[in-house]
């Protein structure tokens, strides 16, 4: 699919005028759509607690207020319940660790499969690419009882962060080891053949000549990683129970599910939750195209 | 194959790791659920004591579990044919040299980098149809402002198409993915095709139909595989918009597995459920994953 893919519009004969304007009013209808939520979400998080009601919920809001923001940060003890910034700072302190982790992992393991084919390499690859279709369901209640039983140098990994970082750099995988194959496989082999000539090893290979190439693929990689455990929830759930080492997902889960918070504040704590990965997709959108069609598998 | 030296040796100690990770984590685990899922383990407490296919007879005879299938089905249903259908239109519409393409596109394809929990808080709330004595709220109200008032229905909480409106929150998020998928494959359409059928008198209609469509189909199949499975795992949009629902209106297999097994101790029948969703997935993505390794390795 990459080698054909156009980046330019087709050349097509211009249709008829009208059929141009049909063409925009769906795609702007269309827009719009996409973006009610959005709308939705970001005027209520700027409302006042005067001002949110829910005959106004289409309204906008009188004026610029940050208290909602706030609130869902900072939580609020008079009503009993927990901002999101323990929960946010958590999700950092797993995110850039297991996404670092698993982009290394996979990048040595992408070398391999694509650079040092062995006999039955060719069917390892699809064993190792299962593991990224699985219901994690299936995984859980073993993953949860090995957790509960690691113990390394005092960590514990049931309930904690670390225990987080391992299971999605262990289920990460099967994601970064396709994308790096797939990219060190569009690196011409004479490139690698070249430096065997000249003396160099397993090693120096990808030191200097793999590695400096592959930034593009660890970007990739990266946001992909980044987007996907930012966002996760099972695991999160599953393995932490305690409020104070949970991921943000679950921290916004729990302020959502609580029926004392107000609209506003859920909808300001659903943007701060959300802001990361957005912020990512906004200013690295077209390296996020890259890593879901790799996600697709014939990207 | 080339002949062994220390080189190779290494470069089997270097993928290793993540073969044993595999094995372990990923093939063991699912053999250690699938045992447990033949014991008697429905207690806090560990009991392995094998009883054979009678957790899956409980299952098949349990109310819950029949209408978490059903729902399966009909969210799948609802949820792959509108993302194909709006992937595809907007896709297409894309491609007949449109200005701003690059806007609509990044309009269409950001929900994609948002969490399904943030999803669900904000869809909640969109979808919440209010009651008689506050009147409507949400999509309900903007249906009274637009004098589309006969397009009210009682969404989630109508037992009837509750999880059809969890299916349109999961449309918004993954039908611009659809739309990037179909793209990408409309640009690896060579313009030349098209220009011959229009010169041999095809109307656009047919080079669509006779076309466009039939060279599609590798795109479609990835597009369906990978929207299945994500339908199949469906579980924290269900968290966190509707829960199980008034008389499990919206929940399905992956919530009643987590819930049985983590809330309510039933790890065999938990297991059980798993082994049922990833069997599902199996026969979704076996046959995918053979398909597509082969014929990258026939490239």
């Amino acid at each position: 699919m990459t080698a054909t893919t156009r980046d330019q519009p087709r050349t097509t004969r211009r249709p008829f005028r009208w059929q141009r304007v049909l063409l925009y009013a769906i795609l702007i209808a269309s827009a719009l759509a996409f973006l009610m939520p959005v709308y939705v979400l970001l005027i209520t998080g700027m409302k006042s607690f005067a001002e949110v009601s829910l005959q106004s919920m289409w309204d906008l809001p009188k004026g610029v207020h940050f208290e909602s923001y706030a609130k869902a940060w900072f939580g609020s003890e008079e009503e009993g319940f927990r901002g999101l910034n323990v929960n946010f700072m958590n999700s950092v302190y797993l995110t850039f660790p297991a996404t670092i982790i698993s982009a290394m992992w996979g990048s040595i393991n992408g070398y391999i499969l694509a650079k040092w084919k062995f006999r039955g390499s060719e069917v390892l690859f699809p064993l190792l690419l299962f593991g990224m279709f699985i219901p994690y369901q299936s995984i859980l209640i073993p993953l949860v009882q090995t957790l509960q039983k690691i113990n390394i140098f005092g960590i514990r990994f049931y309930g904690s962060i670390p225990g987080l970082i391992l299971a999605h750099v262990v289920y990460g995988i099967p994601i970064t080891t396709l994308i790096f194959r797939n990219y060190y496989a569009n690196i011409p082999t004479e490139l690698v053949e070249a430096s065997r000539i000249d003396g160099a090893n397993i090693f120096s290979i990808y030191r200097y000549v793999l590695f400096p190439l592959s930034i593009p693929g660890f970007v990739v990689v990266m946001i992909w990683q980044f987007t996907s455990i930012w966002n996760d929830f099972l695991f999160a759930a599953t393995i932490t129970s305690n409020p104070a080492t949970q991921p943000v997902t679950v921290g916004l889960n729990n302020l959502a599910g609580s029926y004392i918070v107000e609209w506003n504040v859920q909808m300001a704590g659903a943007l701060l939750t959300a802001l990361p990965t957005l912020l990512v997709y906004i200013f690295l959108g077209r390296y996020f195209m890259r890593g879901l069609m790799a996600g697709s598998l014939k990207g | 194959m080339r002949r062994w030296n220390w080189e190779r040796v290494v470069s089997i100690l270097l993928i290793s790791p993540a073969v044993v990770a595999t094995a372990i984590f990923v093939y063991g685990f699912i053999a250690w659920t699938a045992y447990a899922s033949l014991t008697k383990w429905n207690k806090l407490l560990p009991d392995f004591t094998f009883v054979g296919l009678s957790n899956y007879r409980t299952l098949f005879a349990n109310q819950r579990f029949r209408i978490d299938l059903r729902n399966t089905v009909v969210f799948t249903l609802v949820f792959l044919v509108a993302c194909l259908i709006i992937g595809f239109v907007l896709a297409f519409l894309l491609d007949q040299r449109v200005k701003g393409e690059g806007i609509f596109r990044g309009i269409y394809l950001f929900p994609m980098s948002i969490s399904f929990i943030v999803t669900g808080v904000v869809w909640r709330w969109l979808l919440n149809p209010g009651s008689p004595q506050l009147g409507s709220t949400g999509v309900n109200l903007l249906f009274d402002k637009l004098g589309l008032g006969f397009l009210k229905t009682g969404w989630y909480t109508d037992p009837k198409i509750g999880i059809i409106a969890v299916a349109i929150a999961a449309t918004w998020q993954m039908s611009g993915y659809t739309m990037a998928m179909f793209l990408a494959g409309l640009r690896a359409i060579p313009d030349e095709l098209r220009e011959a059928a229009r010169v041999d008198g095809a109307s656009e209609m047919q080079i669509v139909r006779r076309i466009i469509m039939p060279l599609l189909r590798p795109v479609t199949l990835s597009a369906v595989i990978v929207l299945g499975h994500i339908s199949l795992k469906i579980y924290d949009l269900i968290v966190s918009m509707t829960g199980p629902g008034i008389g499990f209106a919206t929940d399905v297999p992956a919530y009643y597995m987590w819930d049985t097994t983590f809330r309510g101790n039933h790890f065999a029948r938990g297991a059980a459920i798993a082994i049922i969703l990833l069997f599902m997935v199996a026969v979704l993505i076996v046959p995918y994953l053979t398909w597509s390794t082969r014929s990258e390795a026939e490239l």
